[in-house]
This record gives structure tokens, C-alpha cells and sequence, in this order.
């Protein structure tokens, strides 16, 4: 069975007087321990896709189902919960808290469960070496380069163990050597570590690196899932 | 506990707006702590006064005084057990600039009829047998610096000319709205010196029953009806309640200009916090994402709101409690008694919470109600 279960997805937007449809019935299955790259033109629908599967946003019809649990169901309280469990999200902007350290960045999620503050700093402490950070624990995001920053990010959406990894764009900001370093981590997480991945990405040498690559065109599916060179390593 | 330090962190973001606020909300708490206080104060002293004791004075006002002739005939009266005068001074010392009452009074009578105030059995009896000496407050000892049996010299203000006394003894009040700034001397030296003019400020009247006070007084009042001096007579507590009374409108003055500047400071702890929420919009989303839910990101900013609010509260009424004893703060003399009740400083910590709940509420309802979605699109 998929981990991640789109049925028949309807999405639209209201913007002033215009109804937007981004998808029109969307059905797309992805399985456990993927790496998937979902590519297409600026406002394709990636991240909107991103954003249900995060249960950051709802489906105007059809269902999410992650894990098998119907996402798209769920309440607010509900949602906010299961995302702490579930969900490690990354953005194309770090969105670190500049007034906390790396480590009080990784800390956060941990803070919504019932670790003590030893195994909570355990947690964190094996996160930051996961990502190559352990020795920036006490920076702070402005003392940090831009790809230790994603790093950081990516420590904080692994830190809680969960089902599926969601990283917007990760690469954006970065140069040519971080975007390197970054999904080279990426890649050693989802092998290693079997964690589920699921990337937006314009760049194709990103994609490169995923198992799997959907390339979404006004909200349509516009070829199969194609199974990339990674995959056959 | 674990999400304080977050709370913290917020708090530390901008110190020097975080401080400003803080400081903001004391400084709110203090004046209204302050001018909350005279209104008690005031209101206490209008309480003081024995049940047994009447006060008479010149009906036509306080200002005008009354014949010492009077003295012997409302002795006469039925019911009346004991009778003082006294009279206003007005006298000042030095460059007058520190104020304390000081008037003449009918020494021994005065201090039976006044168990109030207490001091030493020999500085008692060595102030009575001196026509020019004087009884004074403890406090003046100490704001002056005056020894016992120091001369002081006062310049009369109503009554002309240099008037020297000696500090005979020194006296505490048990009851804190009779003051203890205040200098007392013989009314017969005052007489003296003002040509034996034979008046009297006004008369304390000690009746044998707090019931038989209406009857007294309108006795009193009906003796010299048809005088040239006709008299008002009333329970001293009601004489207190007319010196409150003239402050009347400066305690709801006080009142109001203290709500004000309470608003005025919320006005500005809320427009911080609203705009504290605001650029952590981003933050917010991000905290969402995370899997903070609404309940707790509400809590949060409410935390926040509250550690600002209730910190100002600590320095605003803590500093009015502590400040006022230090400098032995009595408002001039007008004040007597002057101190921060527990009912003001309970008051200030509702106002705080207060501040707390509308300065937090709106940010925190923003934060909780933020959809992440559009507000990722802000900060992505």
C-alpha cells in the first residue's frame, strides 16, 4: 500500500472575483522510502500538492490520505498533532527563529512531545550530527552560511522521526556547492535512514538525485512517474 | 516550563522595545498605585476621629474663628465631659519650603482629650510647664534634624513676626491620620502674643455618649444661634470628612488622570505587542508547520503579554509600596498617614492582568487564527 494516497483531488482558489483550479481530480500514489521530486512550471500546483499532502491546506474535494490516515478529514487540533508525528517540513528559506540557537531550532518539534529534556537533547544532539553540525549547536541562524542553515532545517524536520520528509524547493538559496552538500544529505537520509522524501524542485540536476520524478503541468500529471538514475544505483 | 525559554527568546528579540514596554506598564502602575493612594489616604483620614469627640467651629467657615468665651459655656452644656480649642498657626521654617502644620492648642487639655498622642511622661510634663515650648511629630526630628530641647524658630505667616519655641517633646500618633509632622505650642503664649484677641480656631468637644452626639451638637449650635459668632458642630469625623471634602475634586481628578494614563499605557503595551505579533508572522506559520497548534501559539503570545505585564506590575506597585515609606512621603503635611493599601495594590494587579488579557488578546488571537498557508506565501 502507498504511503501517500491522492484520490480524486480537487483544489481551487478564490482570488477577488476568479476561481482558480489548480487540480481538477488529481490521483497520484507514493510509496514508502521514496525519494520523489515533483517538477513543473511556477504554479503547476507542487507546492499546493506539498501543502495537502503537510495537511497545511485542504482539498476543495477528494481525499489525502497519509500512513493511511485521511489527512484531508482531519480537524485543525487534529491536524497540528499529526503533523508533529508525522510531517518534517523544509522551506525554500531555512525559516529558522532567529532568536534561537541551531539547536533550540532542532529542539522544536520535540517540544510538542512528551521527551524528557535529556532524551530531547540526545535527539538533538544526533540530528546535528546527521546533518554535519554537531559543532554549530550554539549558533545562531545569522552566524550560520545559508547551506548550514538549510542543514539545520533539515536536522529540525528529521529531529522527531518522522513518516515523511516535505522540503519546498530546498535548494533555491543556495550556491551550486551547498545545493550539492544539502541533497547529497538528502539522498544519504533516504537511503540510510529509509526516510520518505518528497521534494519541489525546479532544478533538474535536484531531481536528478530523487528516485522518482512527477512532472506536474496545470495541476495534471503531464507524464508517468519515470524512475531516474538514482533509482537504478 | 519548556516552551519558556521560547517565550524568553521572543521577549529578547527586541530588548530595548521589550524594556521600553516593561517600563512603560511600571511607570502606568506607579502614578496610578500614587494617585490612587491619596484618594485613601484622604479617605482614611475623613474616618479618623473618636466617636466621643465633637468639633465646633464658626459656622460661617472655618476660616473665621470663634471667642474664647465660648470655651466655659459649652463646658456648662449636659453631656459634655472635657473641652479643648485650638488654632490655626500657619507658621513657616525656614525657606518654607518643606511644609508642616503647626498650631496652637490648650496644652493640657488638648493631650487628654487627644490619647492619640503618646510620648514620654517627663517630655510631657516639661512641655506643659513651658509656655513657649512646643510638641512636635517624630517625624519632623528627623527631616529637620531637631534635637530635644533645640529652640525653632517659625515665621509667622497669618500671625506676623518671629515665634521661637522649644522642642519640650517629641510625640507618636497611634492613629496615623493624626500626623506626625506636625508642631503644636501653647494657645496661651499664642494669645499672648497676639494682644489677648481671645480666639479660638475651633473647639473639641468630648460628650459622655456617642448617642447624645446629635443632641450636644444642636445644643451646642442652639447656644449661640443668635450670636454674632454662630457655631456648626459636628462629629470630628465629619470635621475630617470636610477637609476631605475640599479635596474632593482633586481625589476624582486624581482618579481619572490615574485611569487615563493607565489607558493611555495600554494603548502603547498593545500596539507593541500587535506589532511584535505582526513581524512574526512568518514565525508563526513556521511554528504551525511544525505542529504547534492554535491553542498553544495562543498560549504563547498570552505568556508573553503577561510575563511584560505582570514584570511591570511587580516594579510599578513594588516601587510605590517601597518608595513612599523611604522618603517618609507625608504630601506636604496634607498627607498624613500617606501609604499604598493592600486594596490599591490588588486593584494595580487586576489592572495589570487587565492589561495583560487586552494587550495579549488580539495578537494572540491573530497568531492562533494565522493561515499558514498564506502566510508561507509572505515569508517563501
Amino acid at each position: 500500500m502507498a504511503l501517500v494516497e491522492i484520490r480524486d483531488v480537487y483544489k481551487s482558489f478564490q482570488r477577488d472575483t476568479q476561481r482558480i483550479d489548480v487540480f481538477t481530480g488529481l490521483t497520484l500514489d507514493i510509496d514508502a522510502g521514496s525519494f520523489t521530486a515533483l517538477m513543473g512550471p511556477s504554479g503547476s500546483g507542487k507546492s499546493t500538492l506539498l501543502n495537502l499532502i503537510a495537511g497545511l491546506d485542504k482539498p476543495t474535494r477528494g481525499t489525502v490520505r497519509v500512513g493511511g490516515e485521511a489527512v484531508s478529514e482531519m480537524s485543525a487540533s487534529q491536524l497540528a498533532a499529526w503533523r508533529a508525528r508525522h510531517i518534517g517540513f523544509v522551506f525554500q528559506s531555512f525559516n529558522l527563529l532567529p532568536v534561537l540557537t541551531a539547536y533550540q531550532n532542532v529542539e522544536l518539534p520535540l517540544l510538542l512531545t512528551r521527551l524528557s529534556g535529556k532524551e530531547r537533547n540526545e535527539r538533538v544532539k544526533i540530528a546535528l550530527d546527521v546533518v554535519g553540525l554537531a559543532d554549530r549547536a550554539d549558533h545562531y541562524p545569522r552566524q550560520l552560511s545559508g547551506g548550514q542553515e538549510q542543514r539545520t532545517a533539515i536536522a529540525r524536520a528529521i529531529v522527531a522521526d518522522p513518516t515523511v520528509m516535505l522540503l519546498d524547493e530546498p535548494t533555491g538559496q543556495l550556491d551550486a556547492k551547498s545545493s550539492q552538500e544539502v541533497l547529497a544529505l538528502l539522498q544519504r537520509l533516504n537511503s540510510e535512514f529509509t526516510k520518505t522524501i518528497i521534494i519541489v524542485t525546479h532544478d533538474a540536476h535536484a531531481a536528478e538525485r530523487a528516485k522518482m520524478v512527477l512532472h506536474l503541468e496545470k495541476g495534471d500529471l503531464i507524464e508517468k512517474p519515470r524512475a531516474t538514475a538514482a533509482a537504478m544505483r | 516550563m519548556k516552551y519558556f525559554r521560547l517565550v524568553l527568546a521572543n521577549l529578547g528579540r527586541h530588548r530595548l522595545r521589550t524594556v521600553l514596554t516593561i517600563l512603560s506598564v511600571a511607570l502606568a502602575l506607579f502614578l496610578f498605585a500614587s494617585l490612587r493612594s491619596v484618594t485613601t489616604t484622604l479617605a482614611a483620614t475623613a474616618q479618623f476621629g473618636g466617636a466621643r469627640r465633637l468639633v465646633t467651629t464658626n459656622a460661617t467657615g472655618l476660616v473665621f474663628p470663634l471667642p474664647l468665651a465660648y470655651g466655659n459655656r459649652i463646658k456648662a452644656l449636659p453631656g459634655v465631659t472635657g473641652l479643648s480649642w485650638a488654632n490655626w498657626f500657619g507658621g513657616k521654617y525656614g525657606d518654607g519650603k518643606r511644609f508642616f502644620a503647626n498650631f496652637a492648642v490648650d496644652a493640657e487639655s488638648y493631650l487628654k482629650i487627644y490619647p492619640e498622642i503618646v510620648l514620654p511622661a517627663d517630655q510631657r510634663d516639661a512641655f506643659l510647664k513651658d509656655r513657649t515650648g512646643a510638641l512636635i511629630g517624630k517625624r519632623l526630628l528627623s527631616q529637620f534634624g531637631w534635637k530635644l530641647g533645640q529652640n525653632v524658630t517659625l515665621q509667622g505667616t497669618i500671625f506676623p513676626g518671629d515665634w521661637t519655641f522649644t522642642v519640650d517633646g517629641v510625640y507618636t500618633p497611634t492613629d496615623p491620620a493624626i500626623g506626625d509632622d506636625v508642631l503644636i505650642f501653647h494657645h496661651d503664649y499664642f494669645d499672648e502674643r497676639i494682644g489677648r484677641a481671645g480666639i479660638a480656631g475651633w473647639y473639641i468637644v468630648e460628650i459622655d455618649d456617642v448617642s447624645h452626639a446629635p443632641a450636644v451638637a444642636k445644643s451646642i449650635d442652639d447656644l449661640f444661634r443668635n450670636s454674632s459668632s454662630p457655631t456648626k458642630t459636628g462629629t470630628e469625623r465629619e470635621f475630617q470628612a470636610t477637609f476631605a471634602t475640599m479635596w474632593g475634586n482633586v481625589s476624582f481628578l486624581m482618579s481619572t488622570i490615574g485611569l487615563a494614563v493607565v489607558f493611555a499605557i495600554l494603548l502603547v503595551t498593545a500596539n507593541a505587542m500587535m506589532m511584535s505579533a505582526r513581524e512574526r508572522t512568518g514565525e508563526i506559520a513556521v511554528l504551525k508547520t511544525i505542529g504547534f497548534s492554535d491553542r498553544l501559539l495562543f498560549a504563547l503570545v498570552m505568556v508573553e503579554a503577561g510575563v511584560m505585564a505582570l514584570t511591570g506590575a511587580v516594579l510599578g506597585l513594588g516601587g510605590a509600596k517601597l518608595f513612599y515609606p523611604a522618603i517618609n512621603f507625608n504630601g506636604l503635611g496634607f498627607l498624613p498617614g500617606f501609604t499604598v493599601a493592600p486594596s490599591t495594590l490588588i486593584i494595580g494587579a487586576l489592572v495589570a492582568i487587565g492589561l495583560m488579557l487586552a494587550s495579549g488578546l488580539a495578537p494572540a488571537l491573530r497568531a492562533a487564527r494565522l493561515p499558514i498557508v498564506q502566510a508561507l506565501r509572505h515569508v517563501e
